[in-house]
């Protein structure tokens, strides 16, 4: 069973925050000895979300937690929106979907960085993704 | 010569040599691709280094930012090395679907002049 030893939340209203977030992230990661890949996994993929949430919600929240199942020790992060959302998950996620200040490998990217990936989103009240990154033994 | 990113732009004869070590977003790549650009217009360059081996993280939009000014000097008919990127970041953006096609790498500063060498002398 997943349990939540800490949790961090972080508004992003401005670029700034999109750096504010992908620090406390390595930072919780280098503290937890995360190896030095799966850390900058997970904080490419924090400022990818980040940035998408930003851009296409007009601002949005992290909740970064610190987690445990059992002997594992993981990262989850959970990115909020409530900006338009997304008509077309799986193109999103085929990384297809391309923007004037996206490459459209945001999403699909992220994914391809983490273990767990999980996407909201509905159309007209905003999105939700959730990634979680466990430590390598 | 400007220095609005604060990223200092070295010259060595005809090569300019940037190291990045600072966080690029939006306001700073800009003045980036301006300063980089208005010191290629100066006088007879033909080849740019850029060093990113300060950085620890190169998400998507950085790594369009840097291929981005690989191109926009090549339109000035400078050539572009792209030296020091970290194993983790190399993994990173190759697992992301982004290999940064187009943009010439080196492993180092060393490496990325000689192959600027090559590659200006092939012209």
């Amino acid at each position: 069973m997943i349990q939540v030893a800490a949790t961090h939340r972080l508004s992003i209203d401005c670029e700034g925050d999109i750096i504010a977030v992908r620090r406390r992230v390595r930072d919780i990661a280098e503290l937890r000895k995360f190896d030095s890949f799966a850390t900058a996994a997970i904080t490419t993929a924090s400022s990818e979300l980040a940035r998408n949430a930003l851009v296409h919600g007009g601002k949005g929240v992290a909740l970064i937690e610190e987690v445990t199942d059992g002997s594992r020790l993981g990262i989850r992060i959970v990115f909020e929106d409530e900006g338009p959302g997304i008509e077309d998950i799986p193109r999103v996620l085929a990384g297809g979907y391309t923007t004037a200040r996206s490459m459209g490998l945001g999403l699909s990217g992220s994914k391809r960085l983490v273990d767990e990936f999980a996407l909201e989103s509905t159309p007209g009240s905003g999105t939700k993704v959730t990634v979680t990154k466990w430590r390598r033994f | 010569m400007s220095a609005h990113s604060q990223i200092p732009i070295l010259r060595i004869g005809s090569t300019l040599l940037v190291s990045i070590q600072i966080d690029l977003h939006d306001a700073v790549a800009e003045a980036f691709q301006a300063d980089v650009l208005s010191a290629i217009e100066q006088r007879g360059t033909t080849g740019l280094v850029v060093d990113i081996s300060g950085l620890d993280m190169v998400d998507t939009y950085v790594a369009r930012i840097l291929a981005e000014t690989g191109r926009m000097a090549k339109l000035m008919g400078t050539s572009t090395v792209l030296v020091g990127m970290r194993p983790e970041v190399a993994a990173t953006l190759v697992r992301m679907g982004y290999g940064l096609e187009g943009v010439r790498t080196a492993l180092d500063l060393d490496d990325g002049l000689a192959l600027l060498g090559h590659v200006i002398a092939r012209r």
